[in-house]
């Protein structure tokens, strides 16, 4: 199944137009037989556009593609795999309810009516031998890590006889020991010309470990290409977003060992979401001015602890207090103790998307008045005052404050967000993956807004899967694992190896 | 046959009869409803189907004398409710609990319809095997009397759990029920996979309306059903999707719904109605006691509207 060597994959003045908006200006890449190339650029670069061309999801308006220095055309996805073009998603497209075994078979071009699963499995087995990753294939997908799953994607691929190999940021999410093996691996294997790698992805420090070319997207153009040993990653990074400007990090205030500890969790039991397994808490306090970050792989009960701050999710036992009083998320508790949240996917959890920006920017403040009394009657001038100031202040682009905020971009969104939660006193603030999915100068800011919550005096918890934003903001490290809190260390001395082990449960 | 000769022994023993008996409709419905889920689509016009087989059935076996044409009758008539009720969601959002819905009432108001002439002739039955030959008490017989769509029932539900594993129209079936991203870029079309799905699913709930007129009760009056095909829906979530869970939840839906007529058959008088509400507060006991709000339930297809 998989003796065909790796092939060389060529555009050439790829065009790709949707109506009056040009998504790919003339792109022409090369990525040589054997090659490890990566692909830079931010969301809405046209990075996708380009490899759904590829890969026969798109027809394009203008341009060739060579397989091999030979024209072809690729009119759906099946003449691409024909030709050993696969790609690997960022979100896995495995079956979560079927086996890894299950998942290889019925994915193959030719399934047999009645599967005869000895043969199979003998084939499987062989077939395993010659790859680099060793997998358990009897268990259910769902039961997998994450890593584990991204093999097995690339493994499926292999097994389907794939020598050019298309992947959309498979570290995004893996830990650092993982992401290591995984791009190690598939790298040994563009060695040996076995395969040929195009990686999207847009941390540079996986483009300058394992590519050896790189391109570089901005809008729809081809900004820059290169040997990624002649680039540093300023000269990447200037390609990649050109001269807007980015909001710089404020500048740590020195921590107060001493400071008031605002959140206070003590041995705070809840169900997860399979009801199988439950989250623990045993002890942690967040103090004013600081910035407590947990990091671990989605899945391990972030997202239930989140919630359980969020007084979405009931807890079995344990106290949540804030200043000392017990919190339950109670609106009038949250507005007594100024408590802010900032969940992750903003415009599901945090907005109700067909309301205007300006009735999404005052969820916190319509029904009381300047005294923080209750009114009976809403004012809707008020309300559109105060979200046009914030607008403005918060820079949110929209077209107009009566705009259903699911209108707006991403970062757009997240910024309106950002200015209903961080206005007014914050003594408390709960961030989830604020900068998910988010360009880089959006990515800034939000950050930069987060240190200044933070100097101002608030003490902030962040819950993030991207561990290079918890190193560049936190002043201490949580690792959250199965549950619980696994370990803990001052910014000073975090090593992302350590933190990794840790993510990865390996002590 | 005087129930009180073996005393109460007869409530157990007509416990069982009536588990066999009233469990087949029950089996149907649900391996059915169990193909469609699997494939991530939930049709409530089960019901409906299953009053429409039960009057089709019993129309073309008056008519023709062969109650296996009207079967035959039954199951095509299910297969196309089923058909419709998918091809009217592979339309863009178009919601499938309506839909079933809707179709449960256009079932049943249809069957209404063209059954009215039906109503007083009387139609051959589906045999039945007496595998109580061996005994002499007469309530032993009535009990071991299976019919032989129960048979078929339950080998069914055995090739369909071997099949869901084993083959590939079952594999592709749990692909488009648990991921329609996977399927599509297995280049499997989902929509295509559904509709087969559903009306697979309507053939065998028309298949158990068959039983219904032609068995058990064994004529075709309005009433024949009284939301056996709903129950049938909330059995599958019951059975986690499993064809062998199915049969056995069916078992107990059938052992349920035969409390009521065993306790009167041994003389108890007072309170009896209680136990004919049994599968009805065995339904409602089984949705709350299985769900929860904050786990997702485990096997549930990842594509089910009501799950997800």
């Amino acid at each position: 199944m998989n003796d065909r060597k790796a092939v060389g994959v060529e555009t050439i003045g790829m065009t790709m137009r949707f109506g009056a908006f040009t998504a790919l200006d003339a792109v022409s890449v090369k990525v040589p037989a054997g090659s490890f190339h990566a692909l830079l650029g931010e969301n809405g670069a046209g990075k996708s556009t380009l490899v759904k061309c590829m890969m026969g999801f798109y027809h394009p308006t203008s341009g060739d593609l060579l397989v091999d220095g030979r024209e072809v055309a690729i009119a759906s996805p099946r003449d691409a795999s024909a030709l050993g073009l696969g790609m690997v998603y960022q979100h896995f497209t495995l079956v979560p309810s079927l086996t890894g075994a299950e998942n290889l078979v019925i994915s193959r071009e030719k399934v047999p009516g009645i599967i005869d699963w000895r043969r199979e499995r003998a084939d499987l087995a062989v077939f395993m031998e010659r790859m680099p990753f060793k997998l358990p294939l009897d268990v259910k997908v769902a039961e997998l890590a994450a890593g584990e799953k991204q093999k097995l994607e690339i493994i499926k691929q292999l097994y389907l006889g794939r020598s050019f190999l298309v992947l959309d940021e498979p570290t995004s999410v893996l830990t650092p020991g993982e992401a290591q093996e995984v791009l190690g691996l598939v790298r040994d294997m563009t060695k040996a010309g076995d395969l040929t790698v195009l990686m999207i992805s847009h941390k540079f420090h996986e483009v300058t470990a394992f590519a050896d070319d790189v391109s570089v997207l901005r809008k729809g153009r081809l900004t820059g290409t290169g040997r990624v040993a002649d680039l540093d990653h300023k000269a990447m990074a200037a390609m990649m977003i050109g001269d807007q400007p980015i909001a710089a990090l404020d500048s740590r205030a020195a921590p107060k060992p001493d400071a008031e500890i605002v959140l206070k969790v003590k041995s705070l039991k809840a169900p997860d979401r399979t009801g199988l397994k439950s989250i623990r808490i045993e002890n942690l306090g967040v103090r004013s001015g600081e910035i407590v970050g947990i990091a671990g792989i989605s899945g391990n009960g972030q997202k239930e602890f989140l919630e359980v701050l969020a007084g979405q999710r009931p807890r079995d036992g344990g106290e949540v207090l804030v200043r000392g009083s017990a919190y339950a998320a109670t609106r009038a508790e949250a507005r007594a103790l100024n408590v802010r949240l900032i969940p992750e996917e903003p415009l599901k959890n945090a907005c109700a998307p067909k309301m205007t920006v300006a009735e999404n920017i005052s969820f916190r403040t319509f029904d009381i008045d300047g005294n923080g009394r209750p009114v009976n009657w809403i004012s809707a001038s008020a309300i559109r005052a105060f979200s046009a100031k914030l607008v403005e202040q918060f820079k949110v682009k929209t077209a107009s404050l009566s705009s259903p905020i699911a209108s707006l971009s991403g970062g757009n969104v997240q910024r309106a967000v950002l200015a209903r939660e961080l206005t007014g006193e914050v003594d408390l603030l709960i961030v989830s993956n604020p900068c998910f999915g988010l360009d880089f100068s959006a990515v800034a800011e939000i950050r930069a807004r987060i240190m200044k919550a933070r100097n101002a005096g608030a003490a902030v918890l962040l819950m993030s899967e991207d561990l290079d934003e918890l190193l560049e903001l936190s002043d201490r490290i949580f690792v959250m694992s199965d549950g619980a809190l696994v370990y803990e260390t001052p910014i000073a001395q975090a090593s992302v190896q350590t933190i990794g082990e840790h993510m990865a449960g390996h002590h | 046959m005087d129930a009180t000769e073996i005393g109460l022994w007869g409530v157990p023993l007509a416990v069982l009869g009536g588990a066999i008996r009233v469990s087949t409709p029950f089996i149907f419905v649900s391996l059915g409803e169990a193909i469609t889920e699997r494939s991530g689509r939930i049709n409530l016009g089960l019901e409906g189907t299953l009053v429409f087989g039960a009057m089709t059935a019993y129309a073309v076996a008056v008519m023709t004398g062969s109650p296996w044409l009207g079967l035959i009758a039954a199951a095509f008539a299910g297969l196309c409710f089923g058909l419709f009720h998918g091809w009217i969601c592979r339309f863009p959002k178009v919601n499938d609990i309506a839909v079933g819905i809707a179709l449960m009432l256009f079932g049943s108001g249809l069957a209404f319809f063209f059954g009215k002439p039906f109503i007083k002739p009387k139609a051959p039955n589906l045999p039945a095997i007496p595998f109580g030959g061996w005994s002499d008490i007469p309530q032993v017989q009535a009990a071991l009397d299976v019919n032989v769509l129960f048979l078929i029932g339950a080998v069914l539900s055995v090739i369909l759990w071997w099949a869901f594993r084993n083959t590939r129209a079952g594999l592709i079936v749990r692909v488009v029920g648990d991921s329609s991203d996977a399927a599509r870029a297995m280049g499997l079309n989902p929509d295509t996979v559904r509709l087969l799905a559903t009306g697979v699913g309507g053939a065998l709930a028309g298949i158990g309306g068959a039983y219904l007129s032609l068995y058990y009760p064994g004529s075709w009056t309005e009433r024949i059903s009284s939301g056996q095909g709903l129950m049938a829906v909330a059995l599958v979530i019951f059975a986690r999707w499993n064809p062998l869970g199915c049969f056995a939840a069916a078992l107990l839906f059938g052992g349920a719904g035969a409390l009521g007529p065993a306790l009167q058959s041994v003389g108890v008088t007072q309170g009896y109605y209680m136990f004919y509400a049994a599968p009805y507060i065995l339904t409602l006991i089984i949705m709350i006691a299985t769900s929860s709000p904050t786990r997702t339930l485990a096997g549930a297809p990842g594509e089910l509207s009501i799950t997800k």
